[in-house]
C-alpha cells in the first residue's frame, strides 16, 4: 500500500450520480406529484388554498420533523413525539392554564414538551437505558397522563384566549402565521445542525461516539439535550395544533411519530446516526403531505393512501442505499 | 515433522492472487502453497495483505486476478460456506463464536443435528465431547455457555468447531495474541496433534520466534506481493526481517535531544488500579520527554492509557501538571490539556464519513467559535495550516477521511491535538497499520512535538519502535510495571526477556 491515495473516482451508474447532487431525486419527486396533481385534478390542486392547506398540514408534523432530524442524526430515535405533542396541548388548554391567557399557555406547551424530552435523554444517557424503549415508555406514560388530564375530554381553547387561534386564521401575504413559525423552526434548526459546535458534536455523536467521547465531547450530555429539543419541538408543535383545531386533547398527534420519522428517512438521514439534513427531512415531509393531499383531492381511499406511503419509504431507502453502496 | 514429499501436488495452491478495493491493490500477486499435515506460517508487517489473503482463502472476498487450486484442482470459494465444503476453516483473531449459546451448539453451529427441525441435544453434546476431547481438552463442558470460558478455553472451542466441518486446512490469524504463555504452549500441542493427523495449518502471527517453534514453512508477503514463498522455518530472524521491510535497517527514528532532568513534571501517576487488569501503577513524565510502554497485549497497557486519560475509571491517582485528572470524563482531561490518539484509529477516533478538516477541529470545536457559533473561516484556515504541517496528503481539507491511507488518517488524528496549550500526547500504537515510509515520519512528527515541549506517553507492541522512539520504558507484564530504565539502557532482547517471562520465573528478572 503506497502512501499517495489514488484521486480518480470511479465512473457511477447515473442514478448513483444523482445522488451527490443534495436532495435532487427528493426534488424531482416532488415535481412528479405536482404533475400527477395538475393532471389529475387541475382545477383543485394548484389553487391557492389547496397548497395553503398543504403547507398548513405540513408544519405541525414538519416542526416535529425538524427534533427527529437532529435526535436520528445524533444516533437516536424519538417515538414519543406524538403523545408529548397531545400532552402539551392538554395541558396548556386544562382550565387552570387557561384562566392565564394565551402567553402563559404557549409557555406551559413549551415546557412541558421540553421537560418531556429531558426526561427521555436523562433516561437514554444517565439511565443507559436503549432510547426505543425509553421513548416507547414516554410514548404510552405522556399519552395515559394527557387522558388523566383531561378525562379523556377534548377541551376547547376558550374565547378569551382565542389569540391563539389567530396564529391559523391571520394571514399574512396570504399564508397563516403558523407556517411562518414552521418556517422559522426550520431555518433556527438550520442553522443550529449547520453553523454551530453544536451541530457539529450532534454529527460527531451520531457518527462515532466512543471517538466524540475520546475527542473529549461530553456525549451524554449532549444526548440529553438532542433529546430536550426533540421535546421542545413537540412543544411548539402543540401551539400550533391548538391552533388548528382550537382544542387540546389526548388524541392529538395519533402516530405522528411514524410519519416523522419516514420522513427524515426518506429524506436521506441515515438511521444509525452521524449523516442527514434538515433540507431533506422538509422535502421528505412534503412528499408525504402532498400525496395524502392528491388522495384526499381524488376521492380515493385512506387504506390505499397508507399502502402508497408504505411503497414510497421502501423505494426511497432503496435508492439511498444504491447511492451509498456506490460511493463506497 | 511429516511432511510430504515435495513431488506431489500440494494441499493448496494460490497463484497470482491480485485483488483490489477502491483507491488501494491489496494484492498484487500473490503465490502462496500448503502441504497436507505442515504447519505455514505467513509473513508480513501491518498492511501487507494477510488479511486480505485468508479472506479470500475463507471465501469472504473474491480474487480480481489468480486461481486457487486444491489437490491440484481449481476451485471456487464464492462464499465462507463454500470454503468450509471445501475443507477450509478459518479462526479469526477476534474468535467469531455466540457467547450466549453452549459449547456444543457453536461448534456444530450451521450444521446441527436435528429431527424434524428439533435439535438432538444428547447427539450434538456428544459429537461436540468427541471432538473436544480429540482435543485433548476433554475437561471442557459441552454444555457450558461460551460466553464464561477464558479466552484460551474459547480457542479450543473455535478449533473443534474447524474440526467438525472435517476441515483439512485451518487458517489461524494470529491465534496466540489473546492467550498467556503457558497457554500458547497448550495451542501448540494441539497444532502438532492435528497436523499429524494430516491437517494443514495456516499460521499467522508477529511474534517470529513461535514461528520458529512452531512452524514448517514460511512465506513472506511485502506491499501485497510475495516475497519469499516456502522458506525453511529455520531460516534467521534476521533474514525473514529483512525480507518483511525490504531493507535490512528496519526502522528510522529523529535522534533524541539530549536529557534535561530539569523540565517540569507534566504527568504524575500515583498507585493507578483496576482491579484484574493492572495494579498499582506509578510513573511520571516531564516536558519533552517520550515515554514508552512496553508489553504484550493483554498486559494492560492500553487501560493503563485509558484511566490516565479519564476514558475508564480507575482508582489512583492521575495528576496533570500538578491538577487532579476526573476519572470517567474525558471533557475535563481535553480542557486540562492532554490528547488522545487511541489503539483503534477508526472505531476510537475518526468520523469516517466526515472530511479531514472537521476530524482535525473536532477536539477543539470551542476553539473555532463564538458563543457556539462556529467561524467557519479560521476552522478551515487552521485545517489548512495543521494539514500542511504534518503534509497529510492528499491536500484537501473536505475529503472524507476515509478515502486516506493509514498513515494520513494517523497524522489527521494527530493534527487533532496540535493545538496552543496541549501538555501530554497519549499514542496508543501510533503506527498501527501505517506502512515504513510513513511510519518515519510520524516519529519526526512526535519527537518534533517533544522538543516543543509537549510530554508524550507511547504504547506500542513492537519493541524497536518504543526502543527507537522513546527516552525512557515502562516495560509492562500482567498489569504491572516491572522494569524502567533509559531507552538506551535496553536492547531488543532484554525487553523481549522481561515481558513474557513468566510468573513462576519472576525470581530470575532484576
Amino acid at each position: 500500500m503506497t502512501e499517495a491515495t489514488p484521486t480518480r473516482v470511479a465512473r457511477r451508474p447515473f442514478l448513483g450520480r444523482i445522488g451527490e447532487v443534495p436532495h435532487v431525486g427528493l426534488v424531482a419527486a416532488l415535481v412528479l406529484l405536482a404533475i400527477v396533481g395538475l393532471v389529475t385534478r387541475p382545477e383543485n390542486f394548484a389553487t391557492s388554498s389547496n397548497l395553503v392547506s398543504i403547507l398548513a398540514l405540513a408544519s405541525t408534523i414538519g416542526v416535529i420533523t425538524v427534533g427527529m432530524t437532529f435526535v436520528i442524526i445524533g444516533g437516536g430515535i424519538d417515538l414519543s413525539v406524538g403523545a408529548v405533542m397531545a400532552m402539551s396541548s392538554v395541558w396548556a388548554t386544562t382550565l387552570a392554564t387557561q384562566s392565564y391567557g394565551p402567553a402563559v399557555m404557549i409557555v406551559c406547551a413549551v415546557l412541558v414538551g421540553t421537560g418531556a424530552g429531558l426526561v427521555n435523554g436523562f433516561l437514554i444517557s444517565y439511565g443507559r437505558m436503549v432510547p426505543f424503549i425509553a421513548t416507547l415508555a414516554m410514548l404510552v406514560a405522556a399519552r395515559g397522563l394527557a387522558q388523566r388530564m383531561s378525562n379523556q375530554r377534548t377541551q376547547l381553547v376558550q374565547q378569551a384566549n382565542s389569540a391563539i387561534v389567530e396564529l391559523s386564521t391571520t394571514r399574512v401575504l396570504g399564508l397563516p402565521l403558523l407556517v411562518y413559525v414552521f418556517a422559522l423552526v426550520v431555518v433556527l434548526g438550520w442553522i443550529l445542525l449547520n453553523r454551530t459546535t453544536f451541530g457539529r458534536r450532534t454529527y460527531a455523536v451520531g457518527g462515532n461516539p466512543e471517538a466524540a467521547r475520546l475527542a473529549g465531547i461530553d456525549v451524554r450530555r449532549h444526548t440529553m439535550l438532542l433529546y430536550g429539543l426533540s421535546g421542545l419541538c413537540c412543544g411548539i408543535a402543540a401551539v400550533l395544533i391548538m391552533a388548528r383545531t382550537t382544542t387540546g386533547s389526548s388524541t392529538h398527534g395519533d402516530l405522528y411519530e411514524l410519519d416523522a420519522i419516514a420522513a427524515v428517512i426518506i429524506g436521506g438521514t441515515l438511521l444509525t446516526g452521524g449523516r442527514g439534513t434538515i433540507i431533506g427531512s422538509i422535502l421528505g415531509l412534503l412528499i408525504f403531505t402532498v400525496i395524502t393531499n392528491l388522495f384526499i383531492l381524488n376521492g380515493l381511499n385512506t387504506s390505499d393512501q397508507l399502502i402508497a406511503k408504505g411503497l414510497i419509504i421502501v423505494v426511497a431507502v432503496l435508492m439511498q442505499r444504491r447511492g451509498a453502496l456506490t460511493a463506497t | 515433522m511429516p511432511v510430504s514429499p515435495p513431488d506431489t501436488a500440494p494441499l493448496l495452491a494460490m497463484r497470482g492472487i491480485v485483488k483490489r478495493f477502491p483507491g488501494v491493490r491489496a494484492l498484487d500477486g500473490v503465490d502462496l502453497e500448503v502441504r497436507a499435515g505442515e504447519v505455514h506460517c505467513l509473513l508480513g508487517q501491518n498492511g501487507a495483505g494477510k488479511s486480505t489473503l485468508i479472506k479470500i482463502l475463507a471465501g469472504a472476498h473474491q480474487p480480481d486476478e489468480g486461481e486457487v487450486l486444491l489437490d491440484g484442482e481449481p476451485v471456487r470459494l464464492a462464499t465462507p460456506t463454500a470454503a468450509m465444503k471445501q475443507g477450509i476453516a478459518t479462526i479469526y483473531q477476534e474468535l467469531d463464536l455466540v457467547d450466549g449459546l453452549s459449547v456444543a451448539e457453536n461448534i456444530l453451529l450451521g450444521h446441527e443435528r436435528t429431527s424434524f427441525g428439533f435439535t438432538r441435544r444428547g447427539e450434538t453434546n456428544r459429537i461436540a465431547a468427541d471432538l473436544l476431547r480429540r482435543l485433548g481438552h476433554g475437561e471442557i463442558p459441552p454444555g457450558t455457555e461460551v460466553g464464561r470460558l477464558p479466552p484460551a478455553a474459547k480457542q479450543v472451542v473455535s478449533m473443534a468447531r474447524a474440526l467438525s466441518h472435517d476441515a483439512r486446512l485451518i487458517v489461524m490469524d494470529e491465534p496466540s495474541a489473546a492467550l498467556a504463555h503457558d497457554e500458547v504452549a497448550n495451542l501448540f500441542r494441539i497444532i502438532r496433534e492435528i497436523t499429524a493427523q494430516g491437517v494443514a495449518v495456516v499460521y499467522i502471527s508477529h511474534r517470529l520466534e513461535e514461528i520458529r517453534e512452531i512452524g514448517d514453512r514460511v512465506t513472506v508477503l511485502k506491499d501485497g506481493r510475495t516475497v519469499a514463498v516456502g522458506l525453511p522455518a529455520t531460516t534467521p530472524t534476521g533474514r525473514v526481517v529483512s525480507l518483511m521491510t525490504g531493507r535490512d535497517v528496519e526502522y528510522v527514528f529523529p535522534p533524541r535531544p539530549e536529557p534535561g532532568g530539569d523540565r517540569p513534571e507534566v504527568l504524575r501517576v500515583e498507585g493507578l488500579t483496576v482491579p484484574g487488569v493492572f495494579a498499582d501503577v506509578s510513573f511520571s513524565v516531564r516536558a519533552g520527554e517520550i515515554v514508552g510502554l512496553a508489553g504484550l497485549v493483554g498486559s494492560g497497557r492500553s487501560e493503563i492509557i485509558e484511566a490516565v486519560y479519564g476514558a475508564r475509571r480507575a482508582s489512583g491517582r492521575v495528576l496533570l501538571d500538578g491538577r487532579p485528572v476526573r476519572p470517567g470524563h474525558t471533557t475535563t482531561s481535553v480542557r486540562l490539556g492532554m490528547g488522545l490518539a487511541p489503539e483503534e484509529r477508526k472505531a476510537q477516533a475518526l468520523l469516517l464519513d466526515q472530511s479531514v478538516a472537521r476530524n482535525i477541529t473536532l477536539a477543539g470545536l470551542t476553539r473555532y467559535a463564538r458563543l457556539g457559533w462556529m467561524d467557519r473561516r479560521r476552522e478551515a484556515a487552521e485545517a489548512a495550516r495543521l494539514i500542511e504541517a504534518l503534509d497529510i496528503r492528499p491536500r484537501d481539507p473536505r475529503r472524507p477521511v476515509k478515502t486516506l491511507s493509514g498513515g494520513n488518517q494517523q497524522k489527521a488524528v494527530l493534527a487533532r491535538w496540535l493545538v496552543e496549550g496541549r501538555r501530554l500526547l497519549l499514542l496508543d500504537e501510533p503506527t498501527r497499520g501505517v506502512d515504513v515510509g510513513a511510519r518515519a515520519e510520524l516519529y519526526a512528527v512526535i519527537r518534533r512535538l517533544a522538543d516543543e515541549g509537549v510530554a508524550v506517553l507511547l504504547v506500542s507492541s513492537e519493541v524497536p519502535e518504543v526502543l527507537g522512539l522513546a527516552d525512557r520504558v515502562l516495560v509492562i507484564r500482567e498489569g504491572r510495571i516491572v522494569h524502567e530504565a533509559p531507552a538506551v539502557d535496553l536492547d531488543e532482547h532484554r525487553v523481549l526477556d522481561l515481558v513474557m517471562v513468566s510468573t513462576n520465573e519472576e525470581s530470575h528478572v532484576d
